[in-house]
């Protein structure tokens, strides 16, 4: 009889975080996820699946949309508005690449060399997310302004010369050109390149730096073979989190830019609230969706971290 | 030569110095710019010293208004998305059952989908059902997509904590209630902060979803739009230096509690 009120022996190793059987708690899980899962599903999943069925409707504002499976949507939209596509991507890929070189360095000091500087970087890097962006995109107006110092001194410098050639600026004018608007989406987007940086940074053990050291490797090569690999989970997600909002992002392409650096998410926007067509917005957004998720995958698939997200 | 040196060995430091810098800089002008008095509806051009705005900051129609709506929204869209959020993280990390994956990639896409894409389908949604956009509607967007960030703070920090302090206190005839309240929600409850503050944050600042789903109402960042295109009042710009001043202090007040309680313990 004893063998039955013995425990049988665990087949695997017994882990630390194995909790003992509970009876009640079967459904505690379920009924801890249904609040916050249903609100998800219903407004996050749900209007997906709403706008699919509206990209594919005809019909006008008065008389009420059908869905028609009228996918030809798609194929206009693409042609109409394929340069917006191109620019979005041009200018978030390059808005990421410059988050990335400026962010890199400031990350690194943060981790490595602050010292006990390091909480009040760290409250410089955050502190700006209460100043309403919108606040600090327009401050951009007044830091770009025609014949303000820093146009002052790329002119004096030549470098609007060799910019307005590139086609990124016209003229002696800065605002209201490609060039402001990639500098307005690195501004924003810059703290979610550092933030991450900064966590896969701060992971590396220091040690390893001086191994490297000790076997003669110079500075630049403890950075290229030590360093950078190994933060390489925090480039990954930094990159995604730069990239991706910043597709999206309509507001520094309409308060930097002009009517010739519109993005994509300028057309939704007004497609939406001001043409109210409907099946073409929706259209667009769900290409825009399919394009960055293709986009992101391909990316994961390269950078070789799939544990990742 | 011994510039050049010295050059060397703090490149890392002047570079991550100038893109602190970078990040600073539209904060100063703000702030600056707080102390001016235009000439004519755009603050964009230095005129002259004035404390005016300072003086008056509820003089312009329609701002303090909407900062009190933006202030309500996102109080109340905090609590809720920490309340659900915690709950999600919770069964996620204490928890196994079926559907986890599906679950994890539900929490995870808002989260890697751009805002306007998310605005625009959530203002499908509301058109086909005929919602009146407006208050309830926002509050309902921003708990939305504040949720997956609430949960993402407070795994982190439940997966770091030792179950066996709970199986401690249950040992010591703590009910399961008392357990929670006296032990689990204590050790979490820097996640769950981090959490809500995230929330209050993204939910305050929101633009794109609000713009989207708000109808006529105005919140904050869209008065700070509006003003765009008619004209910037000085006001902006000192709600936008206190924001920054008060956010400073926050942090700086909650870390010098934060080590003298540690000294204390130590």
């Amino acid at each position: 009889m004893s063998t039955l009120t013995e425990a049988p022996p665990p087949l695997s190793p017994p882990a630390p975080e194995q909790k003992p059987p509970r009876r009640r708690g079967r459904w505690t899980p379920y009924w801890l996820l249904l609040p916050g899962i249903l609100w998800l599903v219903v407004f996050f999943a749900a209007p997906m699946v709403y706008q699919a069925s509206t990209s594919v409707q005809t019909g006008s504002l008065e008389e009420g949309y059908k869905v028609t499976w009228h996918f030809a949507t798609y194929w206009d939209a693409l042609t109409e508005y394929w340069p917006q596509f191109l620019r979005s991507v041009a200018y978030a890929a390059s808005a990421t690449v410059l988050c990335l070189l400026l962010g890199y360095p400031l990350a690194y000091l943060i981790a490595f060399r602050a010292g006990r500087w390091r909480n009040l970087i760290m409250i410089l890097v955050i502190a700006p997310f209460f100043t309403s962006f919108l606040i600090r995109t327009l401050a951009w107006k007044t830091i770009l302004a025609d014949g303000g110092p820093v146009v002052g001194a790329l002119n004096t410098l030549h470098v609007l010369d060799v910019t307005g050639w590139l086609g990124w600026t016209s003229g002696d004018r800065v605002l209201a050109t490609p060039l402001a608007v990639v500098c307005g989406l690195t501004y924003n987007f810059l703290p979610f390149m550092i933030l991450p940086l900064y966590t896969s940074l701060e992971r590396i053990d220091g040690r390893l730096h001086e191994a490297a050291g000790d076997l003669y490797a110079k500075p630049s090569t403890v950075f290229r073979k030590v360093t950078f690999p190994l933060s390489m989970p925090g480039v990954v997600s930094g990159t995604l989190l730069t990239f991706i909002p910043a597709t999206g992002d309509y507001v520094n392409a309409s308060l930097l830019g002009s009517a010739d650096t519109g993005m994509i998410g300028n057309v939704i926007q007004s497609q939406f609230l001001r043409v109210l067509d409907y099946p073409t917005a929706a259209a667009l957004s769900f290409i825009l969706m399919a394009a960055i998720l293709a986009m992101v995958t391909f990316y994961i698939r390269k950078s070789g971290t799939e544990d990742l997200v | 030569m011994a510039f050049v040196n010295w050059f060397k060995r703090h490149v890392v430091v002047i570079a991550g110095l100038l893109t602190l810098a970078y990040l600073l800089l539209p904060n100063v002008v703000v702030t600056v710019f707080s102390f001016n008095k235009p000439n004519g509806r755009f603050n964009y051009e230095w005129q002259q010293f004035s404390t005016d705005a300072w003086k008056d900051p509820c003089g312009v129609a329609g701002l303090c208004g909407s900062l009190s709506l933006s202030l309500q929204i996102a109080l109340w869209a905090t609590l809720g998305a920490t309340a659900l959020g915690t709950a999600i993280a919770f069964a996620l990390v204490r928890y196994r059952f079926r559907a986890r994956g599906a679950i994890n990639s539900l929490i995870f896409l808002p989260m890697a989908m751009p805002e306007v894409v998310m605005a625009a389908s959530l203002l499908t949604l509301f058109l086909n059902m005929g919602a009146q956009l407006g208050f309830w509607t926002i509050l309902i967007a921003h708990i939305m997509f504040c949720l997956s960030f609430v949960v993402t703070a407070v795994k982190a920090r439940v997966m770091s904590m030792d179950p066996r302090l709970e199986q401690a206190a249950q040992d010591l005839y703590a009910g399961p209630f008392q357990t929670f309240v006296r032990v689990t929600l204590p050790i979490a409850a820097p996640g769950i902060a981090a959490g809500a503050l995230l929330a209050f944050a993204l939910s305050f600042d929101d633009f794109i979803i609000t713009n989207f789903n708000a109808g006529s109402t105005v919140t904050f960042p869209m008065f700070v739009w509006g003003s765009a295109q008619r004209g910037t009042p000085v006001q902006i710009n000192v709600v936008g230096t206190a924001m920054f001043v008060i956010a400073v202090l926050f942090v700086l007040v909650s870390m010098v509690l934060g080590n003298r309680r540690n000294r204390r313990k130590a």
